[in-house]
């Protein structure tokens, strides 16, 4: 029924629409199909009456089977717990579109993605530079993503054009891709007029490892491990997704107990991050003791992980309809007393940081990122929150979350202090969270089983970053043929290059860790 | 000021507050480790980390080995922020296409004596991404490797023990 709405109120916009399809997939799932001259408008439309920026958007190979691209672009409205699938065929013959980022800023990175990895032509998008696929080491018109693809064909290099600014006393700063740090890779241009910041343009994909394309052809059971290996602070989210995706193709749901379990160490998954995060703000302004403080922190919540699930990532427990975390009601005692002890050192932490007054003096204005800004780019997340935008999927979707009256923690300002509060907030939150979840825990095994089927579904998580989403296409024996992963990171790295203008380059690393966003999350 | 001192007070010193195996076991390990740093280099240790493609999850454990529980520091080891001040290099990740002038750079920014330890299952020989159209499979394609610590992610203790056999071998 949902779709219904969904057209009539686009058709208050564009009356003379008529969808070519437009069917709930799931309850959680509008598909709207259109024609492809159709379709920029109608994304517009959707983009504007939701409000949504584009969440996902990339191009399916059909043409082995159907001599088509397919092109889906993914829409949440957060209202109508509902995500809106807008799709159109692409033919093989003229493997091209007209751009969304010509109106929608956020489809940008989407549409140089699809170029890059499809060769379907984005028409009248600007900006053409591949991300992942390095121009210095990749060759032209090899394109991976497309189901014939076999090794790379030999061709021309060519090399990476930053934007440049010009003008007197403006002088560039490269940093990268090894940074100082132990951390990814990636290379930061900064240009500076005196020592404010005045452009920062990031330049990723250098832990690119074709992750998407070794989805394809794997077991969904087996893919899982895979899942867990996108991004390594995130292994649990991103195994929930994928999880989740697999679950909904499948016509199952994960028993309750598995469930709450995932909720479980969803949060503590959180927790750790949260903490390992505000260490990292600390010490990037030299405030050595609360970030040796944090890591204890984060290092007590590493070795509870180990203790529940024996691994201390929460790798290998996640299965479709299933979590092999052998949960008994010891585990539950050794967790509730970690969490005691745990929080009681936090809410120290966040004294000691409180009444720093050179601490709160570095980062309090430092890194702003402005509502519209935010807006504009489609920022997710834990920044968006920040920055005054109340965007969280543990609120708007049905699901132990709403049982539990999920509290969404924002703040105004978009700052390094935004973001550090509302990291401080949602670590108590979480664990509010876990001590109610843990109540529901019964402590019985149940299992589901899994029955390969053909079909796609959107797999969504809201991670400690931001959404993790996962777009899972599979055959009739459980073989999946396309994975498409957006991890928040993908969003949010460019709201860090809007949020380090006006700063100067030593306040850069202060404004990086309040963002904190994956590389390999990012590149794929 | 006020609070630090407090929490100071109260935990003393926090490497002491783990598990009495355990901690038995770091320093035994830790130890002999500094040992064989001194006989061999003269000195301590230093290591610069490179990321070619890991997940993130090797980087959060050699963290977690600097951190004040297993305090890798205080046997010697240091981490430090640019190639020209190490001993050797530390890499992580199964070597993504992109990575490989960089790897091979900061290679040659190490000056000798210098050797390289690979560190995760990725690393060596490209494991669950060996297949992919965009990575080298391992570091030992690219760099003469000494050292392999296994483990996805290795923990921060396996490291430690990982540098303390080599070190006894070499």
């Amino acid at each position: 029924m949902e779709e219904l709405k969904i057209i009539s109120e686009l058709k208050v916009v564009q009356p003379d629409f008529i969808p070519l399809e437009a069917v709930s997939l799931y309850p959680d799932e509008a598909y709207i199909k259109v024609k492809g001259e159709q379709f920029a408008d109608i994304c517009l439309v959707l983009h504007k009456i939701l409000p949504s920026p584009v969440e996902m958007f990339f191009a399916v190979d059909e043409r082995q089977k159907a001599q088509k691209f397919i092109l889906n672009c993914v829409f949440v409205s957060l209202k109508k717990s509902l995500w809106v699938t807008v799709s159109t065929d692409i033919s093989e013959n003229h493997p091209s579109f007209d751009s969304l980022a010509k109106n929608i800023y956020s489809a940008n990175f989407f549409e140089r993605e699809i170029y890059e990895m499809f060769g379907v032509l984005p028409v009248g998008n600007p900006d053409l530079r591949r991300l992942n696929l390095h121009d210095e080491v990749w060759p032209k018109g090899s394109f991976p993503l497309r189901k014939d693809f076999k090794a790379k064909q030999p061709g021309e290099l060519d090399s990476y054009k930053f934007s440049r600014v010009e003008g007197e006393g403006v002088f560039e700063v490269p940093v990268g891709p090894v940074h100082a740090g132990i951390i990814g890779p990636g290379h930061f241009r900064f240009s500076v007029a005196g020592e404010p910041i005045v452009n920062l343009e990031i330049r990723l994909g250098f832990t690119h490892r074709g992750v998407e394309k070794l989805f394809e052809g794997r077991a969904i059971t087996e893919a899982v491990k895979l899942a867990e290996r996108v991004s390594g602070d995130s292994a649990f989210s991103h195994s929930w997704a994928f999880s989740m995706a697999a679950e909904k193709i499948c016509g199952i749901t994960a028993p309750k107990e598995a469930t709450y379990l995932r909720g479980i160490f969803l949060e503590l998954e959180r927790i750790y991050n949260h903490a390992n995060d505000i260490g990292g703000i600390a010490l990037d302004v030299g405030f050595s003791f609360a970030s040796a403080y944090a890591s204890l922190i984060k290092e007590a919540i590493l070795q509870l992980n180990e203790k529940l699930t024996g691994s201390r990532y929460l790798k290998n427990i996640n299965q479709p309809g299933n979590l092999e975390a052998n949960f008994t009601l010891e585990k539950k005692i050794c967790l509730i007393a970690t969490l005691d002890k745990v929080m009681r050192d936090f809410q120290e932490l966040v004294q000691i940081l409180y009444s720093s007054v050179s601490f709160m003096d570095r980062v309090d204005t430092a890194g702003v990122l402005r509502k519209k800004t935010a807006r504009d780019l489609g920022i997710v997340g834990l920044a968006a929150r920040a920055s005054g935008i109340p965007t969280d999927l543990r609120k708007y979707f049905p699901g132990i979350y709403k049982e539990a009256k999920f509290k969404m923690i924002t703040q105004e300002s978009g700052d390094v202090l935004a973001r550090l509060k509302v990291r401080i907030q949602e670590v108590e939150e979480s664990s509010r969270l876990i001590r109610e979840f843990v109540t529901k825990l019964d402590f019985s095994r149940p299992k589901v089983k899994l029955t390969p089927k053909s079909g796609t579904a959107l797999g969504y998580i809201e991670g400690w970053r931001g959404p993790v989403l996962y777009w899972l296409k599979t055959d009739i024996n459980g073989i999946i043929e396309r994975c498409k992963i957006v991890d928040a990171s993908f969003h949010n790295w460019q709201g860090l290059s809007f949020a380090a203008l006006g700063n100067i380059i030593p306040d850069f690393p202060l404004c990086n860790k309040s963002f904190d966003l994956s590389y390999a999350g990012n590149d794929l | 000021m006020y609070r630090i001192f407090k929490e100071r007070m109260i935990k003393g010193i926090v490497t002491c507050r783990i598990e009495p195996d355990l901690r038995q076991k770091i320093e035994s390990s830790g130890n002999e480790l500094k040992a064989l740093i001194q006989q061999k280099f003269g000195r301590s240790l230093h290591i610069r980390e490179v990321d070619t493609g890991s997940c993130g999850a090797c980087e959060s454990e050699i963290i977690a080995a600097n951190n004040p529980l297993y305090d890798l520091q205080r046997f010697g080891i240091n981490f430090v922020a640019s190639p020209r001040h190490a001993d050797a290099l530390l890499v992580t990740g199964p070597v993504s296409k992109n990575m490989v002038l960089a790897l091979k750079k900061t290679y040659e920014a190490v000056g000798e004596p210098k050797f390289v330890i690979s560190c995760g299952d990725c690393a060596c020989g490209g494991d669950i991404f060996v297949s992919s159209y965009y990575v080298e499979g391992g570091v030992d394609k690219i760099l003469p490797v000494a050292l392999h610590i296994p483990g996805c992610p290795p923990s921060p203790m396996a490291i430690i023990n990982a540098l303390l056999v080599f070190l006894r071998e070499k």
